[in-house]
């Protein structure tokens, strides 16, 4: 039946839109971090999505998102002249993260618009749920 | 369909498998190369109702296709396709979702005065 259907995509959606949401929290947060070499600092975490497509077969309508993984971004990571730092190479350099924060910003409002988006849509099927549940009745 | 219900009962069908087909594309409104899916809710209605598509009078005669909506399923032309290839245009479908919404709520509404009717002719107002 559809609107039990709508449910399982829209929840799919929350989840991926959440997870995506963490990973602009965790990217923020270390943004600042630094370390001695390239291959210690962190990196940005992107989530990677795909729509659950089902085979061309079955031609169902309704198919969720899913989240193939999460991806560390290959942006080199940004080298700062620092010879004070205790972490800092023979040369002087220490390695901050590569997060970008302009790009993080617009992830975040993006996640979150979805987020409000999927989740009106969940209570609207609710509604017309529970509207369809009482028919006759009044 | 049932002819207690008319057109209503398929409509709501039909309604219930369209906000079905939104809200995928809404879930997806962030995938990468998703192609935003919808069908035509007229067409499918004439379908569903028998009209339309091919009339079949003899057993041996092969009919129109099937009225699932899932077959006649189209994509999307958008106004302003994004680079990574996906074509879901968060406002619309929610504009869309809506509308659809209303459209199911008035279908429920015509069922429910359908149903008071009956009962009302089958108790006489007792």
């Amino acid at each position: 039946m559809g609107l039990f259907n709508t449910f399982d995509v829209a929840g799919s959606a929350l989840s991926a839109q959440s997870l995506r949401l963490n990973l602009t929290a965790s990217n923020l947060a270390n943004m600042n971090n630094v370390a001695g070499s390239a291959d210690e600092v962190y990196r940005a975490r992107h989530a990677v999505f795909r729509s659950a497509e089902p085979t061309f077969a079955d031609r169902l309508a309704a198919v969720g998102v899913r989240v193939l993984g999460v991806v560390e971004s290959r942006a080199p990571a940004i080298e700062r002249f620092d010879p004070g730092h205790p972490e800092a190479d023979e040369n002087g350099l220490v390695y901050a993260a590569n997060v970008n924060a302009v790009e993080e910003m617009a992830n975040m409002l993006s996640a979150s618009r979805s987020y409000q988006s999927n989740l009106e849509v969940i209570n609207t099927a609710k509604q017309l749920l529970l509207r369809t549940l009482s028919l006759g009745q009044g | 369909m049932d002819p207690i219900f008319g057109i209503h009962a398929s409509a709501l069908l039909l309604r219930s498998q369209r906000m079905d087909v939104l809200a995928t594309n809404l879930a997806n409104a962030d995938t990468p190369h998703y192609k935003a899916r919808d069908f035509d809710f007229a067409t499918a209605l004439d379908r569903a109702a028998g009209r339309g598509g091919l009339r079949v009078t003899h057993r041996r005669h092969i009919g129109g296709p099937s009225s699932a909506p899932s077959s006649d399923l189209a994509y999307r032309v958008p106004h302003q396709p994004a680079v990574d290839g996906n074509t879901v245009e968060a406002d619309l479908e929610l504009a869309r979702f809506a509308e659809n919404s209303v459209a199911y709520q008035a279908s429920l509404s015509f069922l429910d005065g359908r149903i008071s009717t009956l009962r009302l002719a089958l108790t006489g107002g007792r």
